[in-house]
């Protein structure tokens, strides 16, 4: 196997996330799109780990993970509270931070 | 890292040496003096979890933890005693080279003229390190084995046992090479703040028990209380700079909850803030400090305090290493000592409860700062150039710190302020103490103001309860006659701090005095450097702080009892809201006096460990027990610091002086202005100022007092308003010139011209065109505000964008 | 001799295998993610991206590395998919259509995830094409914890009180009072 394919198939991923991010109303669908740039970047670091034969790049995409789960959490947290203000999860909506 | 660090510091990273004048094995106590800690520690977890169901609240799990942590302490110390005399355990003898009878060092004042050299062995202990170190008691080290060996005729008659740490260090964990480690390290440094942390905490707790019960947050505040003493007792036992930042850390932590005990108002919280801002600047200091330190001195391989003091006293490090280190801690220093410039937070925290004041803005947080300075003494010693020098950064900072806060005093209406202010300068005496190399005076100083300064700090806390609040000049006065034994507690203390013979402020303040080598003429001399300016920013400090005492405990205790009047609707007397009791002060309760008793009697008779030598009344073996026990004379992490001669003629000097400051004061206030009161009986506040107001000098003086040098507008107005302000400017004008503005002035500029034009040419032809490019102009300026829309999602897109132009950019310029 | 052709044809085999598992798994990884980016109903993405997310694992797999793809299944489709699920559900917020989204901000967020696509795609390309994987066996999970407790243990130890401090975070954030 390329190591170039499985890069490739992270990089796509990746770019599906970021469109997500940046597309998606919806604060939930938002957070699934951050999912795939994490899992995006986990492909890489196990795929770059095989190609060293290093048991480092495995370590961090389980503290990655790790990390996500975290994230997730704290995520729904927030947009749970927005519905809760708001009793709205649209993004577009949020838009205090205007200058 | 390492290698960066390495070649950005000229530093050896040979890594560090070995340290001799330690031991893993002695008594059991010395050994495991983490419980000492542990046991505020869970007394803390068991008020946080079980205190509210407690007939207490919690509050005697605090007194039962944090006395037998004193036990403890007292236990431990009295095996450091025991130790520091007989402990011949693991250390080889070495045989004495070129040991001589000692004659008396305090006899022949060399002005150690070279630091490096202590006085009077000049002969035996000059190897290549100059670290064979000569103790003033005549014990005598070599560089390897830091061991002293019975000397001869010695003047004090000491037992020539070494100086041997106890050191119990168990490995945390290991990363990457680095052994990070935790532990206890036992001295006499550490075996005195021992005593001094439990004891002040466990007074503090009983008195707490009453001053604030009723309390809302009765139970909180003793659980931080708790935490604040394990800290503490954690900070002080660390046997490495790691465990010291994380003890140095909680200590700030627990001060800020403190201080913010009663945050629902906004000057507490904002008392809070401040402190634990100001902190946080210095601890960036502390940071680097010790990381520089990390890597110059541990080698980039050990955190442990003793090998790094060791590796810098064998000389093991650059002098540019150590600067920077040395400024860097001097900066943390600063902010939590509260050294001048940074002390600004010291006097704002006084808006926590009283006993909190007592604990932690006395006795014993804000003293961090001296013990770190203490316990790392060869990196100022050889960082600043202690020795043989006139003037350096530590002592003169701590010069000017003590007159400074000594003057500030002076203008304080708010009992608590005055003491604070004092605790400012007395740290300044501390500061300029350490600086000018009187290392044990510094120690001394610090442990003797303990007592009276939690004294004072309690005794304004019950004079407090009976009125309802801190202001001297509306709501006290004439308090003696309400409030006999705090008036006699307080009395004490302040005599004990103004350092009047035979009390313990005297035997402290004489010994820095002394150690600054200063003029020559009075015969105490011998000091390590010969630092005048010091010595006279010292015995101005003794009138200052002898004159301000006096100020305070007649505008407290003397004349009409301005108070009653008013009502008890001050804001500082929280826990007492609810028992608004009018009518006359009254005498605080047993819980309140009997630590004001224990602690006047320490005031007294606590300076009677340190007797200087040649002091003819007791027994030799009854003088400098303090020095021979508490200094680390000998060991290999220590310098060799010189001791002063002690003079007679220099003590009864700043004696007069002390007594002069007081008599300046007493006659203004006791005589002229309570005659004055009493001949036009009108009331203190009511009379003419005096001098401020005849004098423009004396008023100009005031004013600059009373707004504290300017420094907070320095801070918050100038610095702060300095970065804030643009910022906000700039943002500001962007948007209302530049977007607004493009928007506003096109459009406008595109209607008006129209309108001439209208007016003028051509009404029909032109018309919609002009309104149109105005039209035009103003979508142009609304598509430009659309960019600062407060949609996170837009922003993420320019951002994800940028990214990557600026990374196809670098591709592309890679690819070239 | 025999032997050796035999296995090396049998190594051969392997890669076959494995590159043509690779691009079903790529295939649907990516439809997959496509829908969970475009569909309109949220619960409908939640279930694209369990499908997105097994490809990921799939993926660990060929790689070699077990214990990730296990703990990918277990954490990312056991917990966080169900996380989302019942966020889903407790802001009740729209479960069927997502509201339409202008054209021009489609196009934008499009423009920008090819640019970017492009840029990593050269790049990538450029540096790593004749990098080969070789994966003969996998990785031991003893090897993945023996480093993760001796050489990353601070990592780990950050980690953990990252972990505890996003959970009283999520408590605070989420408490109703």
């Amino acid at each position: 196997m390329l190591l170039n394919q499985f890069l490739l198939l992270a990089a796509a991923l990746f770019c599906i996330g970021v469109y997500g991010v940046l597309v998606r109303k919806n604060g939930m669908l938002v957070l699934m799109s951050v999912e795939l740039i994490l899992n995006a970047v986990n492909i890489n670091l196990v795929a770059f780990g095989a190609l060293t034969d290093d048991v480092g790049g495995e370590v961090f995409a389980l503290f990655t993970i790790a990390v996500a789960a975290a994230e997730v959490g704290i995520g729904l947290a927030i947009v749970l509270l927005m519905y809760r203000n708001r009793r709205s999860i649209d993004l577009s909506e949020a838009d205090l931070m205007k200058g | 890292m390492n290698a960066l660090l390495a070649a950005a510091l000229p530093v050896f990273t040979e890594g560090p040496s070995e340290v001799s004048s330690v031991t893993r094995e002695a008594n059991w106590f010395l050994e495991n003096a983490f419980i000492i800690p542990l046991l505020p520690a869970i007394s803390f977890l068991l008020i946080l979890f079980f205190g509210k169901r407690m007939p207490k609240k919690g509050a005697e799990f605090g007194i039962a933890a944090v006395g037998i942590a004193f036990v403890l302490a007292l236990i431990t110390g009295a095996a450091w005693l025991d130790h520091r005399d007989n402990f011949d355990g693991q250390l080889s003898e070495s045989p004495a080279t070129g040991i001589e009878p000692a004659h008396d060092d305090h006899a022949d004042d060399g002005h150690a003229d070279d630091g490096h050299e202590d006085e009077g062995h000049e002969d035996e202990g000059e190897d290549e390190h100059a670290i064979g170190v000569v103790a003033d008691d005549g014990s005598t080290s070599s560089d390897e084995v830091a061991l002293a060996v019975e000397a001869e005729g010695d003047g004090h008659g000491e037992e020539g046992h070494a100086y041997v740490a106890v050191q119990n260090s168990t490995q945390w964990l290991q990363s990457g090479g680095i052994e990070f480690s935790a532990g206890t390290l036992v001295d006499g440094l550490s075996v005195m703040m021992l005593f001094v942390v439990t004891l002040i905490s466990l007074l503090v707790h009983i008195y707490s028990t009453d001053y604030v019960s009723g309390d809302r947050r009765y139970t909180h505040f003793f659980a931080f209380l708790s935490l604040f003493t394990a800290s503490m007792l954690f900070f002080v036992l660390s046997d490495n700079i790691l465990q010291m930042i994380v003890g140095w850390e909680l200590v700030g932590v627990c001060s800020f909850a403190l201080i913010g005990h009663w945050w629902e108002e906004k000057p507490n919280s904002d008392a809070a803030l401040k402190a634990f801002l100001t902190n946080r600047v210095g601890d960036v200091g502390l940071l680097v400090g010790m990381i520089t330190l990390f890597f110059a001195a541990g080698g980039g391989q050990t955190f442990d305090t003793l090998s790094i003091t060791n590796t810098i006293n064998q000389g093991g490090v650059s002098h540019t290493a150590l600067v920077v280190a040395a400024a860097a801690l001097m900066a943390a220093v600063m902010s939590k000592s509260g050294q001048f410039i940074l002390h600004t937070w010291l006097p704002d925290a006084m808006a926590g409860p009283t006993p909190v004041s007592a604990l932690i803005h006395a006795a014993t947080m804000v003293v961090a700062g001296i013990y770190m300075v203490a316990r790392l003494y060869p990196v100022f010693w050889e960082g600043m150039q202690i020795p043989g020098s006139s003037i350096n950064l530590l002592a003169t900072v701590g010069a000017v710190t003590l007159v400074g806060a000594g003057l500030l005093a002076f203008v304080q209406t708010d009992i608590k302020k005055v003491l604070a202010y004092s605790t400012v300068s007395q740290l300044g005496y501390m500061a300029m103490a350490l600086g000018v190399g009187a290392w044990t005076a510094a120690v001394f100083h610090l442990f003797t103001h303990a007592f009276f300064k939690a004294n004072l700090f309690l005794g304004s806390g019950s004079v407090a309860h009976a009125v309802h609040s801190f202001d001297m000049k509306k709501d006290m006065g004439g308090m003696r006659t309400f409030m006999p034994q705090t008036y006699k507690t307080f009395i004490i203390g302040s005599v004990a701090l103004a350092g009047v013979f035979p009390l313990a402020g005297f035997w402290s303040k004489d010994e820095i005095l002394v150690g600054t080598g200063g003029w020559g003429i009075f015969g105490g001399t011998g000091g390590p450097g010969s630092y005048t300016f010091h010595l006279t920013m010292g015995m101005i400090g003794a009138a200052l702080t002898a004159a301000y005492m006096t100020r305070c405990v007649y505008l407290t205790f003397h004349g009409e009892y301005r108070g009653g009047d008013h009502g008890h609707d001050d804001d500082h007397a929280h826990a007492h809201d609810d028992a608004a009791h009018h009518g006359d002060p009254h005498e605080s309760g047993p819980r309140i006096l009997y630590p004001l008793y224990i602690l006047s009697g320490f005031s007294i008779l606590i300076g009677l460990v340190n007797l200087p030598p040649g002091f003819q009344l007791v027994p030799e073996s009854w003088q400098e027990r303090f020095l021979h026990f508490i200094e680390p004379a000998g060991a290999s992490y220590f310098p060799a610091v010189g001791h002063a001669t002690p003079s007679w003629s220099l003590a009864i000097i700043s004696s007069l002086i002390a007594f002069g400051g007081a008599g300046l004061a007493y006659w203004y206030y006791f005589v002229k202005v309570d005659g004055l009161a009493r001949s036009t009986g009108q009331k203190l506040t009511e009379l003419p100022n005096g001098l401020v107001t005849t004098n423009a000098w004396a008023r100009a003086g005031h004013k600059v007092l009373v707004e504290k040098y300017y420094l907070d507008h320095l801070y918050t107005g100038i610095i702060a308003g300095a970065t804030k302000g643009p910022i906000a400017r700039a943002a500001n004008w962007t948007n209302t010139h530049l977007i607004d503005g493009v928007v506003n002035t096109a459009g406008e500029t595109a209607v008006r011209t129209g309108r001439q034009v209208y007016d003028k040419i051509d009404q029909g032809l032109i018309e919609g065109f002009i309104n149109g490019s105005g039209r035009v102009s103003d979508a142009t300026g609304q598509e430009l505000r659309r960019i600062n829309s407060g949609k996170v999602q837009n922003y993420a897109a320019i951002l994800f964008a940028g990214a990557a132009i600026l990374a196809g950019a670098f591709i592309v310029i890679l690819a070239l | 001799m025999n032997s050796v052709l035999a296995a090396v044809s049998q190594d051969a085999d392997i890669v076959v295998a494995q590159n043509v598992f690779f691009g079903v798994i790529a295939v649907s990884m990516l439809y997959a993610a496509i829908r969970v980016v475009t569909t309109s109903n949220v619960v409908h993405a939640a279930l694209w991206l369990v499908v997105a997310l097994a490809g990921v694992a799939a993926n660990f797999i060929l790689l070699g590395s077990e214990f990730v793809a296990v703990t990918q299944v277990l954490v990312y489709i056991g917990a966080v998919v169900v996380l989302f699920l019942f966020g889903v559900m407790l802001t009740r917020a729209s479960l069927g259509d997502d509201e339409s989204v202008a054209q021009e901000k489609r196009s934008m967020a499009a423009v920008v995830g090819v640019l970017l696509f492009g840029v990593m795609a050269f790049a990538l390309i450029d540096t790593w094409s004749d990098d080969r994987l070789v994966i003969d066996e996998p990785q031991q999970v003893t090897e993945v914890s023996d480093s993760i407790f001796s050489q990353y243990i601070i990592p780990f130890e950050a980690i953990s009180v990252l972990l505890l401090a996003a959970l009283i975070g999520a408590i605070v954030v989420a408490r109703q009072d």
